[in-house]
This record gives C-alpha cells, sequence and structure tokens, in this order.
C-alpha cells in the first residue's frame, strides 16, 4: 500500500519533469525568444541587451533550464516582462481569486450532481431522466463562451439581477468579491455538474444491474435502504476518478469562462500574458497548470484506493 | 478456400455494413436527431456560398446595428453587415479546419496508439509519460502559444490542432490493442511468423478500428469547442472571415441593444456542435461501444 502510494507520487513527479522540459524546449524552439518576442520592432541594440542580461538568455539552454527547475521548486519563477515585478507576486492574488471560484462551483456543484445522477438512474427512461438528461447533454456540449453570454445577456442584461462582467482590482477583499462571482460561478459549475451527473447516473445504472443488488431485491431489503446501503457506496467510488479529470479538464474552459466575465484570475493571467508576449510568465502558467492537474488526479487515485478495500488488498496481493 | 469465401463476403458487404450502421444510428430519436443537424450543416456549407442574400464583408455605415426585417432576416452587425449571410457562412472554416484536424488526429492517435500497445515495454512507458505530460498542460495554453507564435493560418491551425486532440486517442488505441493483442489470433499469426507490420495491419486494425473511430467522432465535437474557443478569443480565424466564435466575440459588447447579433452565431455553433455529439453517441451505441463512464479527457 504504502509502496503503491510513494509509487504513484513519483510517476507524478516524472510527468512534471516532462512537463517542464516540454515547455521549455517548446518556448526554446518556436521561433523568437523571450526578449525578442517581448520587445518586437524594438528588439536591437542596447534594449535587446539589456533584456538578455536580466533573464539571463546569453547563457546556454542547459545552464538556464537547471537554474529555472531549481528556482522554480522553491517558488520562484523568475521576472515576468510585462507585469515589472518577480512573477511570484504577480500569480500570488491570481491563484486565490481562482482557487475562490474553482471552490464555489465544486462546493455548489457536486451535491447537485449526486442528486441529478442519482435521480436519472433510479428513473432511467422515465420522464425526469429523459428531461434532466436533455437539459445537462446542452449544458455540457455547449461551448463555455456561449453559455457565459447568454447568462449575461439573460441575467445581468435583460433581467438586471446581477453585475454582468466583474469591475474590480486584481487583489480584492474577498466579501468585496462575493456579489460579482455569482455569474462566472453559475457559468462553470453548470458545465461541470452536467458532466458529473451523467457520469454518476452510468455508474448506479451499473451497480443496479449487479447480481449482489439482484439479491438484495430478492432477499426483499427495502427499496430505499438498498439504493443507499448497497448501490450508493459502490456507484459512487469508481466516479471519483473521472470528477477528478473533469475538474482538471476545466482548468481551460476556466481560461475562457474568466475573459468572458474579465475575472482576475489565472485563465486570464493567461491570456494576458501570451498578449503581451511574456513567454517567462506563460512558462510559470503551464508549469502551474500542470501541477494543478497532476495533484488532483494523484489525490482522486489515493481517495479510491484509501476508500476501496478490495482494490487495496488486490494491489498487496500483485 | 471455405476461409477465402468468408473473407470476400465481408469485403463485399463495407457499403451495406456502413448504411446498416447509419441506420441503427437514425433508429434511435437522439441519433436521428443528431444525424440531421449533421448533415444539414454540412449541406449548408457547401451550398452557402451560393444562397448568401448579401456580401458577407460589405461594410455599410448607415445600416449600422439594424434590427431583423424582410431585407435582413437577422439584422446588421455594428460594421452593417448582414447578420444571416455571415452566419450561414459562418460554419464553413471551422467544420473545415476541424475535420482535417480530427482526420490528423485519428491517423498519428491510432497507430502510435497501436504501435505502443503491441509493443509494450519500455518504449511504451517512456511514451505513455510524454502523452501523460502533454495531456496535463492545458489544452488551451499549448494551443495559444503556438498560434500567437506561428500566427492563424490554416496551415499551423489543422496540424496543431490535430496534434492536441491526437494524444487522448493514443490511450484509446493503446487500451484497445491490450484488449485484443492476448487473443489466439494474434498469437497464431506470430506463430505463422507474421512481421509486426502485417499483423497490425491485418489482425490488429479490423479489430480496434471501431474503438478509435468513436473516439475520432468525439473529440471532433471537442475540438470544434476549442477551435470556437480560440476564435472567440482573437486566435483563431482572422477577420473578416465570417466564423461564429468571431463573430459571438464581436457582438457581445453590444449585445444589450443588439442582441439579434449575438444569437443568430449562438444558435449556429450550439447547434453543430450537439448536432456532432448526439451523432459521435449514436455512432458508438450502433458499434456497441460504451462511452458512458469516461472522462472528457
Amino acid at each position: 500500500m504504502l509502496f503503491l502510494i510513494i509509487k504513484r507520487i513519483l510517476l507524478g513527479f516524472i510527468t512534471l519533469f516532462i512537463v517542464s522540459i516540454i515547455t521549455f524546449v517548446g518556448t526554446e524552439v518556436l521561433p523568437g525568444d523571450a526578449c525578442t518576442t517581448y520587445l518586437e520592432r524594438q528588439a536591437f541594440g542596447e534594449q535587446l541587451e539589456a533584456c538578455y542580461r536580466r533573464l539571463g538568455l546569453n547563457i546556454p539552454a542547459y545552464e538556464r533550464y537547471v537554474s529555472w527547475a531549481l528556482n522554480a521548486i522553491q517558488g520562484d519563477f523568475g521576472y515576468s516582462l510585462s507585469g515589472e515585478m518577480p512573477i511570484k507576486e504577480v500569480l500570488g492574488p491570481r491563484i486565490k481569486n481562482s482557487l475562490v471560484l474553482a471552490s464555489a462551483a465544486i462546493f455548489i456543484g457536486i451535491p447537485i450532481a449526486l442528486i441529478l445522477g442519482i435521480i436519472t438512474a433510479l428513473w432511467r427512461d422515465k420522464l425526469p431522466d429523459v428531461a434532466i438528461s436533455t437539459v445537462t447533454i446542452f449544458a455540457m456540449t455547449i461551448p463555455e463562451f456561449i453559455s457565459a453570454t447568454l447568462l449575461i445577456l439573460i441575467i445581468a442584461i435583460w433581467l438586471e439581477w446581477l453585475p454582468g462582467i466583474v469591475i474590480v482590482p486584481t487583489d480584492v477583499s474577498f466579501l468585496e468579491l462575493l456579489p460579482n462571482i455569482i455569474l462566472p460561478v453559475v457559468a462553470i459549475a453548470m458545465i461541470m455538474t452536467a458532466h458529473m451527473a451523467r457520469m454518476v447516473r452510468s455508474s448506479v445504472i451499473q451497480v443496479m444491474a449487479s447480481e449482489y443488488v439482484q439479491m438484495a431485491i430478492l432477499k426483499g431489503v427495502p427499496y430505499w435502504k438498498m439504493v443507499f446501503k448497497h448501490v450508493l457506496p459502490n456507484a459512487l467510488l469508481p466516479a471519483i476518478n473521472v470528477v477528478a479529470l473533469t475538474i482538471a479538464w476545466l482548468l481551460g474552459g476556466v481560461v475562457v469562462t474568466e475573459v468572458v466575465f474579465n475575472y482576475p484570475g489565472l485563465g486570464r493571467l493567461v491570456i494576458e500574458s501570451i498578449s503581451n508576449r511574456d513567454l517567462p510568465t506563460v512558462q510559470a502558467l503551464a508549469i502551474i497548470l500542470a501541477s494543478i492537474y497532476v495533484s488532483i488526479n494523484l489525490l482522486a487515485d489515493l481517495l479510491t484506493l484509501m476508500l476501496n478495500p478490495r482494490l487495496k488488498t488486490l494491489q498487496i496481493r500483485k | 478456400m471455405k476461409l477465402d469465401n468468408i473473407y470476400k463476403e465481408e469485403k463485399k458487404s463495407a457499403v451495406a455494413k456502413l448504411s446498416e450502421i447509419i441506420i441503427t444510428m437514425a433508429s434511435r430519436p437522439s441519433g436521428l436527431i443528431g444525424l440531421s443537424i449533421l448533415i444539414f450543416h454540412i449541406i449548408l456549407a457547401f451550398i452557402s456560398p451560393y444562397i448568401a442574400p448579401h456580401d458577407f464583408k460589405a461594410i455599410d455605415p448607415t445600416l449600422m446595428l439594424q434590427a431583423p426585417s424582410a431585407e435582413y432576416w437577422f439584422g446588421t452587425d455594428d460594421l452593417g453587415r448582414d447578420v444571416f449571410t455571415r452566419t450561414i457562412l459562418g460554419g464553413r472554416t471551422a467544420l473545415t479546419i476541424t475535420f482535417f484536424g480530427s482526420l490528423i488526429a485519428l491517423l498519428w492517435g491510432g497507430l502510435l496508439g497501436i504501435f505502443c500497445g503491441l509493443v509494450g515495454g519500455k518504449i511504451d512507458d517512456v511514451v505513455m509519460r510524454i502523452v501523460d505530460a502533454f495531456l496535463s498542460i492545458p489544452w488551451i495554453l499549448a494551443m495559444l502559444l503556438i498560434v500567437s507564435l506561428l500566427g492563424t493560418s490554416t496551415e499551423v491551425l489543422i496540424p496543431a490542432l490535430g496534434f492536441f486532440y491526437g494524444k487522448g486517442i493514443v490511450r484509446v488505441a493503446r487500451a484497445a490493442t491490450h484488449d485484443v493483442i492476448a487473443k489466439d489470433f494474434i498469437v497464431s499469426a506470430k506463430a505463422r511468423g507474421h512481421s509486426n507490420f502485417s499483423i497490425i495491419w491485418n489482425e490488429i486494425i479490423p479489430n480496434v478500428r471501431d474503438a478509435i473511430l468513436v473516439e475520432g467522432a468525439m473529440r471532433w465535437s471537442w475540438m470544434l469547442l476549442g477551435f470556437s474557443s480560440l476564435s472567440f478569443l482573437g486566435f483563431g480565424v482572422s477577420p473578416p472571415t465570417p466564423d461564429w466564435g468571431l463573430m459571438i466575440s464581436n457582438a457581445r459588447g453590444l449585445m444589450s441593444f443588439a442582441y439579434w447579433a449575438v444569437i443568430a452565431p449562438i444558435v449556429g455553433l450550439s447547434s453543430l456542435i450537439i448536432g456532432i455529439n448526439l451523432t459521435a453517441d449514436a455512432f458508438a451505441k450502433a458499434l456497441g461501444i460504451d462511452r458512458s463512464t469516461k472522462a472528457p479527457v
């Protein structure tokens, strides 16, 4: 068991190591370096020299990679070209804001997804299932920017209930942020809930068809007791991994949603730094977003391992 | 002699098989809806240049932000261009780019996955680590970086999208190959002394083809979503080419008094994505592949 956990964590680190090489090589191979891309037409003479010196671009690439990686492990990602300050300081408030957005969406989304998924599975192919499933298919296939735009149009412009875009400075306090984040949270939670509800649905349906549930029915176990005692614990376990992948996948979608609502989080920073051609910040963002992805997956793996006694013994025997 | 006959019979029925699959797909209401939407969009993409009532790039300041009328069915946008014309033309670029992108994704992802599944060992380990690493970088970050450094031409977009949406297919193809590889007919093909290439071509591909095709169909809808997100962010098709993502992002700022300019492309793009999605779903069901527990990676 312990061996397994250590192995998973190690694999995660190897993945991150490869990600760091990919981002480094990627920015190296693509035309232009950090300084010429950033300075564009002013990339000559003194200015270019100064930029090279500041970023240390005049030393060989592999040496630069080693020192960058060593600093990155300690949380120092270098200097942001467009922000004119250390990337660490640019990232701080952005990570906090994105975390607020994501955790609010997750806390709203998971319970609703569970309830919807269970309802649709238990009333499979009946009216509640058809109605809810149709809505979830719409919610998960429509692009984030469309659902977000429609939300703004209906809730903010036509009904005038909530502000349509977020107009607050990056380092605003939590309470001031609160009324502004309702629409972005709804936009993200909608897609996430739809995905998760569908997975819970198919997972519950699978368990309902299994032999031990048939056995419980034959034994005369009351319906709801059977659902809560025999079906749900077994149905929700495999959903954990899928939920983790869904959350991680949404990292890409959050970028678009944050841009639509003008929300000062990590996603908008991605767009800003790419528009400003600020390659050091892009590198830092790639490694941070990849770490989030890897750690969410790792967490889900470990959680499933710990919650499922069968898996535990199986792995030990192996 | 007998074996030869069976083989021929299967070859002959390829067209029949395809029509059978399509009939099975259309027999479910969701499949029928999906197929009709998709076919409608494909036909529209072919004929729209000939039926468009106005010039898609004709700018007319006197016609700015007109409400829908008999002359301009969906109104006009902030530059006085006809929204109806731009909407029916708006899917062509996206459909073409994502179709060829998915083909590329299918080819390289499928072949690499089959190869890794067959060879196994060290090569497989290394390739899968790299695929995992690529999966953990958000696609949007990588795509934006490539597009901003190399430009937004079709020659950049198709291979880039094909590459980034193919890495997930590697996993699916590899898993499908693993399922097949322990079967007796592979062992006997090896015993007969067939080369790796022959085994892949004659034994493995016919057996994993369905799983990979279904995955590719699904990727098509995700790629369309990704591509239109790029356009929306201003990193996709460049103006004045009519494109739904671009139209939505342009009209969004003015939607408090000209909602028609944003509703029309929204309906166009959403219906196409839903159509492809439902079709891919029905396709999977017709081939007997269960995708219901898969995560969108």
